[in-house]
Order: structure tokens, then C-alpha cells, then sequence
């Protein structure tokens, strides 16, 4: 059986879907797209689904809107793996999976307080993907090495 | 490829890059007192930048660079300048790129020189950012195990003290691992090396973890002594007490082998007491003074006309 056939979410007509993230990071997502600050969206959150590839999973669906590159790079951290479908016409349009550039510029910033990049505003923090899994990173300034819950916290 | 390379972290560097600068720096040997016959760098000038007062480290900088006949553009004390009026790191690197052939800077913050690097034309040192890294000093401590034991492949080297907090022990532990060793951590529970340190480590060599330095003094072909400080414990008694069971002692010394080396980033407190000082093990004060060879070699080296 079809996984989606267990879950009670009404369809949408259009807007995206972000699938097979790791269970309990639903709100990350939904904190990293601003959805709460936006009453424009209309969102439908699944939590603890089941999935046969993960056990246990979490899907957020926004209808009417696409996702930007820098936003993709921040659920690709968030769910390294998770799947995009685009929905147009209550049909996938597109569908991808989000992968982790080996080098990560902008979307989160450094969790050294005493870090340089944490001091001129002027400086895009920047870091080298070390390992996906387990996550962890590489301060392209101060080469502080952070880890799945370091980094959830500095997502910008 | 070295000439106006950036000197930011040893992490840039690779076996083969690390034994050129040591090669390069035992040449520089017999100039490091009596400065270099041919002058070199006389057409250069070096600017020492330093955001922290590290008087030693930048003097040992400033006469490296004159033995090899550079001129020196020191920017004394930041806090009474212009620049250290609210102008950003970046802002002032692009001006002072202008004064000069190279940049040694020290900064507190964790990155600066990297960022430096990315603003100036001209090649940035990095002389200490904050906690984070000091190349020249980590390249001066493997010049003086080399140079003392003849090589470092083979050697079994302890670290002991202050091995949480100590860039010096981390830089300089990182770096050695590439190269064929043993490495002895030896520390209280409360200043342990940080575990993604020893991780990273443990991927190319043995490593052991102890809090008894006389268990394994006897395996030994370098002590690394680092200073403990008060300040990392919330009270006295407690730290009289760690610190006490470090300090080194001519007995310990005399079970270690017959080549063993005392090595220390200094300063010192009182973990090496001055009856330590002229022993044969005792090789701290070399050590300091290889800060002027192995500065000139990589001055030489990225400035240089070869
Ligand atoms: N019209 C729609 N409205 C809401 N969700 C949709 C719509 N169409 C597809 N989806 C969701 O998009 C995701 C991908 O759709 P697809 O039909 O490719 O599912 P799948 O067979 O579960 O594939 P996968 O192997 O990615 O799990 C699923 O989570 C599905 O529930
Ligand atoms: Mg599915
Ligand atoms: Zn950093």
C-alpha cells in the first residue's frame, strides 16, 4: 500500500510538498519557511507518519507556493535526502530530491560566539559539508566543527 | 607555490609542505642569530598587526623578518590607534594591504586570518586568532621535535595538562597525526581533549587517553607540558589539587628514556620548576628561540625570489 494512502491530508491543488523529513524536524521546516509569520499559506503538517524507508517520518504540504534556493539548501540540512514534489492541478509536476552542496554559504551561521563571521556584518558565513550522516560541518573561518543539533539551532 | 601563500592554519598543510618549511628552517639555523649574508628580503616590508599585546610573538615576527633584512611597519598598540576605533577587520586589512609585502596579524576572534586573507593582495600570517589557530607555533614545536630526535616518525609523544582548552595541544596534536606516531593524552577528567579532537585523530594513529603521567612516562620520547589554569576551576582547592599532581620533577624525569624532551609553549608556572631547567630533557627555551628560524624560513619562503 501506497504510504500517502495512510495519511489524512486533504489533497492540494497546487503549491509543494516536502516529503521523508526525519521525524520531529517538521517545525524546523515550517520555522525555516517563516510559515507562521505568513497567514497568506495555507500549510498541513503530518507528523509520526509511517514509512517504509524510515520507520517514522514527518510531510509538510504548502499550497500555493514554490520553494527558493536558499530555502531548498536549509530543508536540505534539515532533511538531507527529504523529497520536493511540485503539485500542479492535484498532479506532481516535479519531484526531486534536496542534497547538501559541499559547500554551505549563508543559510546558517556559525554556533562559535567567538567566531569572526559572527563579528563583521559584511562576512556570509560559510562551511564545508564534512559528512551527511551523521551531519557535521566545517567552519570555512574559525574550523569549528558542528554536529545534527548544533546545527538545527543555527539555521538563519 | 609557496610565493605569496597564505599562512592561516596548519590544517592548509600537507606531510611533504610541513617537512619543506622544517627543511627550509634548518638552513635558516646558522642565520637566526646573526641575520642573513645576502639580505634576501631587503626590499620588503613586513606590517605586524597585532589586535591582542603578544609581545614575544611579534617581536620573534619583527626579527625574523629583519634577519632577513625586511623592514619592519609595526602597528604598536591598537587600542590607541584610529583602527581600533570601531573600523571593521576587513576595512582596515585593505589599507594596510597597500603599506605593505605582508601582513602578520593577531587578532581575537576565531577566523580572523582567514578572513584577512580573503581582503589583502598580499599574503596574511596568521600569528593567533582567539582559540583558534597559530600555525607558526605549531610548525616551531615539530621543528624542535625534529630537530632534537632527528625525526618525528616513530616518536611517541604525551601531552599533558591543560588539554581542553590548549589550541596549542590541538593544532599541534592534529597536525603531528599525520605523520607516524603515538600521542599520550594525559589530563585531568575536567580538561580532557575535546572528544571530536581525539576522534579526528584516532582515524590515522594509536592514541591513548590516561590521567597518570607515570604510568607511561617510560613510553615516552616527548613530554609536552602545558600550564593549568586557576581560572578553569570553579574553586582553588580543587585546582591546587590537579594541578599539584602535574608538576614535572627530576624523579619522573629519570624513568623516561635516554632521549626523552621537555617541550612547553611558555609561559610557565609551576608546572616546570626551575630545577628542571638544566637538565638535559629540558628543551623549552630551544624551542622558543626555533621561532626565529622557522619564521624566516616561511617568510623567506613565501616572499623570497626562489
Ligand atoms: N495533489 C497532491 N496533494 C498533496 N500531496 C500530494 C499530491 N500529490 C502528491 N502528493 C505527495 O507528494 C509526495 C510524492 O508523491 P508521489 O505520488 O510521488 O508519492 P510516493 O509514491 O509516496 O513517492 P515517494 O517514493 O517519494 O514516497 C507524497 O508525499 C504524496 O503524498
Ligand atoms: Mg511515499
Ligand atoms: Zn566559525
Amino acid at each position: 500500500m501506497n504510504e500517502e494512502k495512510m495519511l489524512k491530508v486533504e489533497k492540494i491543488r497546487r503549491g509543494t510538498v516536502i516529503d521523508h523529513i526525519p521525524v520531529g524536524r517538521a517545525f524546523k521546516v515550517l520555522k525555516i519557511l517563516r510559515i507562521s509569520t505568513d497567514p497568506g499559506v495555507t500549510v498541513s503538517v503530518a507528523i509520526h507518519v509511517k514509512s517504509k524507508k524510515m520507520g517514522l517520518k514527518d510531510v509538510v504540504k504548502i499550497e500555493d507556493r514554490i520553494l527558493d534556493s536558499s530555502e531548498l539548501n536549509k530543508i536540505a540540512l534539515i532533511a538531507e535526502g527529504g523529497t520536493i514534489t511540485i503539485v500542479e492541478d492535484y498532479s506532481v509536476i516535479k519531484k526531486f530530491v534536496v542534497k547538501l552542496p559541499d559547500i554551505i554559504t549563508g543559510i546558517l551561521k556559525c554556533s562559535n560566539a567567538r567566531c569572526v563571521s559572527n563579528m563583521e556584518s559584511a562576512i556570509k558565513p560559510s562551511f564545508t559539508l564534512l559528512s551527511k550522516n551523521p551531519l557535521s560541518i566545517k567552519c570555512h573561518y574559525c574550523e569549528r566543527e558542528m554536529e545534527t543539533d548544533e546545527i538545527m539551532d543555527s539555521i538563519l | 607555490m609557496w610565493l605569496n601563500r597564505d599562512i592561516v592554519s596548519i590544517g592548509d598543510f600537507s606531510v611533504e609542505e610541513i617537512m619543506e618549511v622544517l627543511d627550509r628552517a634548518n638552513k635558516m639555523l646558522p642565520y637566526a642569530s646573526s641575520g642573513h649574508p645576502k639580505k634576501p628580503l631587503a626590499d620588503k616590508i613586513v606590517a605586524t598587526l597585532f589586535y591582542e599585546p603578544s609581545t614575544r610573538t611579534r617581536l620573534s615576527f619583527e626579527s625574523a623578518a629583519m634577519r632577513l633584512g625586511a623592514r619592519v611597519l609595526s602597528l604598536g598598540s591598537l587600542e590607541a590607534s584610529s583602527v581600533a576605533k570601531g573600523e571593521t577587520l576587513s576595512d582596515t586589512i585593505r589599507i594596510i594591504n597597500s603599506y605593505s609585502d605582508a601582513i602578520v596579524l593577531r587578532h581575537p576572534s576565531e577566523g580572523a586570518a582567514r578572513l584577512a586573507s580573503e581582503y589583502a593582495d598580499v599574503p596574511v600570517i596568521n600569528a593567533g586568532d582567539g582559540a583558534g589557530q597559530h600555525p607558526t607555533q605549531t610548525l616551531l614545536d615539530m621543528f624542535t621535535i625534529w630537530k632534537e630526535l632527528g625525526q618525528i616518525n616513530g616518536k611517541s609523544i604525551g601531552f599533558v595538562g591543560d588539554l581542553k582548552y590548549g589550541r596549542t595541544v590541538h593544532s599541534l596534536s592534529k597536525a603531528l597525526s599525520l605523520f607516524d606516531v603515538s600521542l599520550y593524552f594525559i589530563s585531568p577528567e575536567e580538561l580532557k581533549i575535546p572528544k571530536h579532537i581525539r576522534r579526528d585523530i584516532e582515524k590515522r594513529i594509536p592514541v591513548k587517553e590516561t590521567k597518570n603521567l607515570d604510568e607511561v612516562i617510560e613510553s615516552l620520547d616527548v613530554l609536552y607540558v602545558t600550564r593549568i589554569q586557576k581560572e578553569r576551576f570553579p574553586d582553588i582547592e580543587e585546582y591546587k589539587k590537579v594541578a599539584g599532581i602535574y608538576v614535572i620533577r627530576p624523579s619522573l624525569l629519570s624513568r623516561g628514556r635516554k632521549n626523552l624532551i621537555v617541550m612547553h609553549p611558555l609561559p610557565r608556572v609551576d608546572e616546570i620548576p626551575a630545577e628542571i631547567d638544566n637538565l638535559p630533557q629540558a628543551k623549552y627555551f630551544k624551542q622558543a628561540s626555533n621561532g626565529i628560524p622557522v619564521r624566516m624560513a616561511i617568510l623567506d619562503m613565501i616572499l623570497g625570489s626562489e
